[in-house]
């Protein structure tokens, strides 16, 4: 087991996550079309409660992607987080604001009253997947940073501080870039697509599933177009590549290309995680009494998505380029843990399987019986 | 690229150290509360499994139904403070994160998703698991919390005492080599049961609240004499728990954080047989004269039981804080060095490195770099000290240290007294039950016509008043711990290994302020909101 293998697998680990994250952005999908899928205040209620079940998934996924980032690659979650700083609060406070949402907002006592509460839902789901994906985007379009070590032990700084952003903005001005647009944006379509699969499977509701059928191609159609443009540009840009041997960053015309030429695999996961969305979403659109659109949408999902973290990261490729200062790209062999840190995470590592399988095994008792009306009347609900 | 002039804002330090303070405050506002209550709900729940009667299960979901509402802000306020590590402390997070990452990752795998997982289990899962399946899922949640709480503590601990590592000289980074040094620290053992023990007393103090007041107002009666009996010994058992894994860490403190042990005693000059101090006049509000002053004014302590604490010795030697800034030399003739002497040592580990660096730039040989790799690694116990300006820097704000510690203390005796009372008086315990009422009768502490009774039920109303004045201190006394160990560490994030000026993110002073105030404003409506539904709901009852 090499250095540079536990490398790779970490970037695995990390992409893994960061796919299952996306998929789970059906929870801020479906909160952010809450008033045109429930309709009623009976219907958001049922929205509500059921993403409710499984808001937490989603919530802990981020902070354990956040938690894998730092212990497999400090250095991005040291210039990342402190460089784009706005960028990431305002993630954070979205989130903050979702994880409050759910048990305040019909409860007596809540003197900021059931509104706004679910406006927080709207807003976090909303924001939360423009600007996760806005922050994924900059791993291929670059961020404004730059990286000095030599700063640790120069007499002469204020502060030794190792790294620093390039502008005032903090993050902010990724938003600037169209294509970081463009992918934000197909992330939000995207899980408001996974969010009305879901809902229309979880939910024992013909009013709420006929409507998710109505509103499946008002996302559905948006999220293909911004997908397709992003990745026909993705395909036909510049890349951010690095000599092994030397650890010199360089750009490469269509790298991205390249990487999919040589990790064939990748085309694979890539074609087969399209494949299976469109076809989650277009039996869900033909077929009337089909809901189970949200699995292969779902885990089409986390294909993809894996997919594009691997192509960023693996072929020796700078996964987290700077366009400030070529050489302070990120790579995973620059930005990594010890040899020592990756070999004893590796070890843990072996209990995903077993995290993995007791949600599997609790999200099922939980969704055995699907929610309907009678469970939020009778039952522990928001 | 070299020597890039950072005008970092000064007051950028103190903005983020004042954000870190307020969320790690706020946080710690709702997780022992979780902790706690986990416990409680977790044996009404057993005791519905064990006897299948319905007043059980009242009884837990209705302990659960309080913890939901508290859960959720620990949940909020939690995720800032995952990434603020590297938001506001990207430079600490580069030089430790090797170390500090894994644990930090840890948690969230094992403990992170067994809380979200089973939480929901507990409280949608009533009538789609079976009760023992449910029962499991109400302890697991506990437990995913306990077990969020030892990694937490693991990371806390080894910023107090930083072990299992070795500095990189050509990554610049500190890096782990001894996983099990780090996840395993005595100071990781005594921290973890010290922190999570003192959580179960504010579950114990919160329930005998809750059910004092049914009983003021003659509501619940049985939920809450039942409550009362469970809290009362959850709360004495923890009581006494902390107070004796706060000892051990204390004997910690005292071996590995001279200094902090000095500021909490407000200790200036130390010596051999050095007592305890009870309480002494410290200004709260400005640095003392330690350099000119002999000790605190006022100051009654009990005699010998410092060194005791320290050095198991009555004769045992305890440095105060000039010594440690002088340098002492202990009665077997090891010696400390003076700050100066660890500044001059940390400069040379600083410009040493640099050396280093650009003669390997230069292509040097392994035998050119053996000389400064050798420095380096005799200085490198002192590179920390090669960014303190001045000695003052090393010394702990002693005011906040010293008071803190004390209303830590206190409460905590207070809290023994309380539940040990509420125990002798709610249970049947052959003698003493009768006798401690009675005695507690003739001072007129309860009504006569009760000195005979058992119960939690007859007790004078004072009792119950004071049951639910002591939810603030208790409060205060959990969140008093954590001053005297953040403060005490100042100014080091890493003990001895990196202060906050060289810690800190490169952001200007603007940008934090603002999502300090955002972060206040956020949280304070948000707790008021909670607190505001904690008591409607406390009010309406379980059976409402």
């Amino acid at each position: 087991m090499t250095y540079e293998f536990l490398q790779q697998y970490w970037w695995f680990i990390v992409s893994l996550l960061g796919a299952l994250l996306v998929f789970l952005l059906f929870v801020q999908g479906a909160n952010s079309c809450m008033r045109s899928l429930g309709w009623t205040e009976e219907g958001k209620r049922l929205v509500i409660n059921s993403t409710g079940r499984k808001w937490e998934f989603t919530f802990t996924t981020l902070v354990t992607f956040g938690g894998a980032f730092f212990a497999s690659f400090p250095l991005f979650y040291s210039t990342s987080f402190g460089g784009a700083y706005w960028l990431w609060m305002i993630i954070l406070f979205t989130f903050v604001l979702q994880a409050v949402s759910y048990e305040f907002q019909n409860k007596l006592g809540n003197f900021l009253g059931p509104r706004t509460f679910q406006f927080f839902l709207v807003l976090n789901g909303l924001l939360g997947p423009l600007l996760l994906g806005g922050a994924v985007a900059t791993f291929f379009e670059g961020s404004n940073f730059i990286i000095e070590k030599n700063n640790l032990v120069d007499a002469t700084a204020l502060t030794p501080i190792i790294s620093r952003w390039g502008n005032a903005s903090h993050g902010l001005d990724a938003l600037l870039n169209p294509w970081v647009l463009v992918f934000g944006l197909a992330v939000v379509f995207l899980s408001r697509v996974l969010g009305i699969l879901y809902v229309m499977n979880n939910v024992a509701d013909e009013d709420i599933r006929s409507r998710g059928s109505v509103r499946l191609l008002g996302a559905a159609i948006p999220f293909v177009i911004l997908f397709v443009a992003y990745l026909v540009h993705l395909l036909l840009k510049d890349g951010y590549a690095v000599d092994p041997a030397t650890g010199v960053i360089f750009l490469e015309p269509m790298k991205y290309v390249h990487n999919l030429l040589d990790m064939w695999y990748l085309d694979i996961l890539l074609l087969l995680g399209v494949g299976l969305v469109l076809f989650g979403i277009g039996k869900t659109a033909i077929s009337p009494n089909y809901v189970g659109g949200i699995w292969p949408a779902g885990i089409g999902t986390v294909l993809t998505v894996l997919a594009l973290f691997l192509v960023a990261g693996w072929n020796n490729t700078a996964y987290y380029p700077s366009t400030a200062d070529l050489q302070s790209s990120l790579t995973l062999a620059n930005s990594c843990s010890s040899e020592f840190t990756l070999r004893t995470m590796f070890y843990v590592s072996f209990l995903v399987p077993f995290v993995l399988a007791y949600i599997v095994y609790c999200w099922r008792k939980i969704d055995a019986k699907k929610l309907d009306k009678e469970e939020i009347l009778t039952d522990h609900a928001y | 690229m070299q020597n890039i002039l950072l005008n970092i804002d000064t007051a950028t330090i103190d903005w983020s150290r004042a954000q870190f303070a307020l969320t790690a405050i706020y946080h710690w506002l709702f997780v022992p509360l979780t902790l706690g209550l986990a416990v409680i709900m977790g044996i009404a729940e057993t005791c519905y499994y064990r006897t299948k009667k319905r007043f059980w299960k009242e009884v837990a979901k209705f302990w659960q139904k309080l913890f939901g509402v508290n859960f959720a802000m620990g949940v909020a306020t939690g995720i800032i403070l995952e990434f603020e590590f590297g938001t506001n402390w990207s430079n600490y997070s580069w030089f430790v994160g090797d170390i500090f990452g894994a644990p930090l990752a840890i948690e969230g795998i094992l403990a992170f998703f067994m809380e979200s997982t089973f939480v929901a289990v507990m409280y949608f899962g009533w009538k789609k698991v079976s009760p023992g399946f449910h029962l499991a899922s109400t302890w697991l949640t506990g437990l995913g919390a306990t077990i969020s709480a030892w990694w937490i503590l693991v990371a806390n601990a080894w910023m107090q005492y930083p072990v299992g590592c070795e500095f990189n000289p050509d990554t610049m980074r500190h890096e782990m080599v001894d996983f099990f040094a780090v996840a395993f620290s005595p100071f990781a053992v005594g921290k973890f049961c010290h922190t999570v023990i003192s959580a179960w007393i504010i579950g114990a103090v919160f329930v005998v609240a809750v059910s004092s007041w049914y009983l003021m107002k003659k509501r619940e009666q049985k939920l809450a004499v039942e409550s009362i009996k469970i809290a009362s010994i959850v709360g004495l058992i923890a009581s006494l728990g902390a107070a004796f894994t706060g000892h051990i860490s204390g004997q910690q403190v005292a071996k590995v954080q001279p200094m902090k042990l000095a500021a909490m005693e407000a200790l200036y000059n130390g010596g051999t047989e050095q007592g305890l101090t009870a309480v002494a006049w410290v200004n709260p509000f400005r640095q003392p004269d330690y350099a000119n002053e002999q000790a605190a004014p006022l100051k009654i302590d009990m005699p010998y039981a410092l060194s005791i604490m320290a050095t198991n010795d009555p004769k045992g030697y305890v440095p105060g804080i000039n010594d440690l800034l002088n340098g002492y030399t202990l009665p077997d003739g090891t010696s400390e060095p003076s700050v100066e002497e660890k500044m001059e040592r940390g400069r040379l580990a600083i410009q040493t490195l640099a050396d280093y660096r650009k003669a390997k730039a230069e292509g040097a040989s392994k035998e050119e770099l053996s000389p400064l790799l050798a420095t380096l690694s005799a200085n490198m116990p002192y590179f920390g000290y090669g960014y303190i300006r001045d000695r003052s820097e090393v010394v702990p704000y002693v005011p906040v240290n010293f008071w803190a510690f004390r209303i830590m203390v206190g409460a905590g005796c207070l809290f023994i007294l309380f539940f040990a009372v509420l125990v002798i008086t709610s249970f049947r315990i052959p003698y003493v039950t009768i006798i401690t009422r009675r005695l507690l009768a003739s001072l007129g502490l309860i009504h006569e016509s009760h000195a005979d009774t058992v119960g939690a039920d007859a007790l004078p109303v004072w009792h119950y008043w004071l049951a639910i004045a002591l939810v603030p201190l208790s409060y205060i006394a959990s969140e008093s711990g954590w001053l005297v160990a953040e403060f005490g560490r100042q100014p080091w994030t890493i003990q001895d290994m990196l202060p906050t000026w060289a810690a800190v993110s490169d952001l200007n002073s603007g940008s934090v302020a603002i999502t300090f105030f955002l972060f206040l404003i956020l949280f304070t409506t948000m707790l008021a909101v909670e607190i505001n539904i904690l008591l409607k709901q406390i009010k309406k009852g379980p059976s409402a």
